[in-house]
């Protein structure tokens, strides 16, 4: 059987900045063909430091890159044709033409004027740009900016693409959107890395995910074996009428938020049937409920923290 | 990168500066040929008049290859100085640098940028000049070769400035403080030779007056300076530039972190 080589294998890779700052301290983790995975950590961890190594935008201190099996100290020329990567902040030119800067993408790496042109329109129009092609970028609303980055990042259709919060001051349509394309084009074997703040984002798109902290890889696994680590879960229950007092449950801890909204904490050993059960048996119906907070948030910041005290 | 995808973003990348500075031609175009204009109406025909012959040419003819030197000197070296400083100001270098194209594809491309600016506003130049002077070309290899050569010299520099440059301030430094005066001190207004011995000898020191004598003499046939050192020089000044430039990109100097 072959084996399939991985899209990208990062080793033992430091970064150490000008003046000793320390960004990464020897990160360790791989990505497989076709995977769609979330890069997450808190503000200043090491993702852009790492996604920008990758890119070739920061010189790593050591450790290596392996991307599509090619080592980017000894060819970055032919790895970096397999990457493309939507940074996190604007970088295009801003007086230039929306489809200028796809072409011109393209051009750069040593793509034919005419195919150039016509994957410009193919993914102009897959992200709904098409009919701004003429427009001066700069003339963008926020959020066809970021969807211009990602039109530009696909031109020479990478094998691997980084996303560095693509989606962070988009709004929910927008996301949603965008959401949709990068599925679109993970199903067509597109590997996708993802760095966001949004962790519904993560947990919705993503199949495996890297949490990086403080320069160090804290927890490297597949979103669902993470999500099963999760203890107990809090449930927000709307009720049909106001109650005063809290039911009493053995094992269970309801909180009152206000007359008709209870809080209640039910571990991974419990079921809510008993839930809805006391609620029921004393005349109360529930309307609705939700999560309080998103599952993978919950995780996040306690692996966040533990990673802190430890 | 193969041969010809490397062709490609050379094209891309020469397509592109042309494209910048035709876009804002009244910033890049036009300003020289008012300059220059008023260089002609004023130094060759209000002042040139009573001042008489210089070279054996009288003096009109005598500074136009100057000012057209000039322009192809302080053009080529701004093109490249403020483009290439203002893609790593807004970060758009970032495009090129996550790209396969080869550093030395950068260069070239950039500096033919350079080159095409210095050129098109040369060439505007000698037009506005055909309305106060006959021209007549002495000899059109050595002013081709010279002119070309001489805009590839400044579209190297104004790169290495840029890659140095970490504010606005930055580029403009070279240009006000060293270029204009060595321009200015360059044989432009005047031949060597009618200077005192000593200044004669500081005067050789400076590498504008080989190219504007240079140039000179493909056009009027005269020159202060002997044409193989002009080339001489040249040729050094480029490959100096070239390498340095190169040096710095392969390094990643102000581009990466």
């Amino acid at each position: 059987m072959e084996i399939m080589t991985a899209a990208l294998v990062v080793k033992d890779l430091n970064k150490v900045y000008k003046g000793g700052f320390q960004a990464l301290k020897g990160i360790s983790f791989q990505v497989e063909q076709g995977d769609f995975m979330a890069l997450l950590g808190p503000n200043g961890a090491g993702k852009s430091t790492t996604i920008g190594i990758i890119s070739s935008l920061v010189n790593k201190s050591s450790g290596s890159v392996e991307i599509m099996g090619v080592d980017i100290d000894k060819d970055f020329s032919l790895a970096k044709k397999f990457v493309g990567v939507v940074p996190q902040e604007f970088n295009f030119n801003q007086f230039e033409k929306v489809a200028d800067i796809v072409r011109t993408q393209a051009g750069y790496f040593g793509i034919d004027k005419d195919i150039a042109s016509e994957r410009a329109e193919k993914y102009l129009k897959l992200l709904g740009l098409w009919g701004k092609r003429d427009e001066v970028s700069r003339n963008l609303s926020g959020g066809m900016k970021r969807r211009l980055m990602i039109a530009r990042a696909m031109v020479h259709e990478p094998a691997l693409l980084i996303l560095d919060e693509p989606t962070a001051g988009v709004d929910i349509e927008l996301r949603r959107s965008m959401w949709d394309f990068l599925v679109e084009i993970n199903k067509q074997g597109t590997t996708i890395i993802l760095t966001t703040h949004y962790l519904e984002e993560a947990e919705q798109l993503c199949r495996n995910i890297a949490i990086i902290d403080n320069g160090e890889i804290v927890e490297n696994t597949d979103m669902k074996s993470l999500l099963r680590k999760l203890d107990s879960e809090t449930f927000v229950l709307d009720l049909a009428k106001d109650i005063e007092e809290l039911p009493e449950l053995a094992g269970y801890a309801f909180r009152l938020v206000d007359a008709h909204t209870v809080e209640v904490d039910v571990a991974k050993s419990q079921t809510l049937t008993p839930v809805f059960a006391v609620f029921s048996d004393s005349g109360v119906e529930v309307k609705s409920m939700r999560n309080k907070t998103n599952r993978l948030e919950e995780l996040f910041v306690s692996i966040v923290e533990k990673s802190i005290t430890d | 990168m193969e041969i010809q995808k490397q062709f490609v973003a050379l094209e891309t990348i020469v397509v592109k500066e042309v494209r910048r500075f035709t876009r804002i031609w009244i910033q890049t175009l036009l300003p020289p040929a008012i300059t220059v204009a008023l260089y002609f109406v004023i130094f060759g025909n209000l002042v040139g008049s009573r001042i008489g012959e210089m070279g054996g040419f009288d003096y009109m003819q005598f500074i136009v290859p100057g000012l057209i030197m000039m322009s192809v000197i302080t053009n080529s070296y701004s093109n490249v100085v403020s483009s290439f400083f203002s893609t790593k100001f807004q970060r758009s270098i970032e495009e090129l640098l996550v790209s396969p194209t080869p550093n030395h594809v950068i260069l070239i491309g950039y500096v033919l940028g350079g080159v095409a600016r210095g050129l098109s506003v040369g060439l505007i130049v000698t037009g506005l000049s055909l309305f106060f002077s006959d021209l007549t070309i002495h000899n059109w290899l050595v002013m081709t070769s010279i002119v070309f050569l001489t805009a590839i010299v400044f579209s190297l520099a104004g790169f290495i400035n840029a890659v140095f440059a970490t504010s606005f301030d930055d580029i403009s430094i070279v240009p006000t403080f060293v270029l204009t005066p060595l321009t200015y001190l360059g044989g432009i207004f005047y031949s060597l030779k009618m200077l005192p011995e000593f200044w004669y000898y500081v005067s050789l020191a400076n590498p504008i007056v080989y190219m504007v004598n240079g140039f000179r003499y493909g056009i009027l046939g005269v020159t202060d300076v002997s044409l193989w050192i002009t080339y001489g020089m040249i040729l050094m000044f480029i490959g100096v530039f070239y390498s340095w430039a190169l040096y710095l990109l392969n390094r990643g100097s102000g581009i990466r972190s």
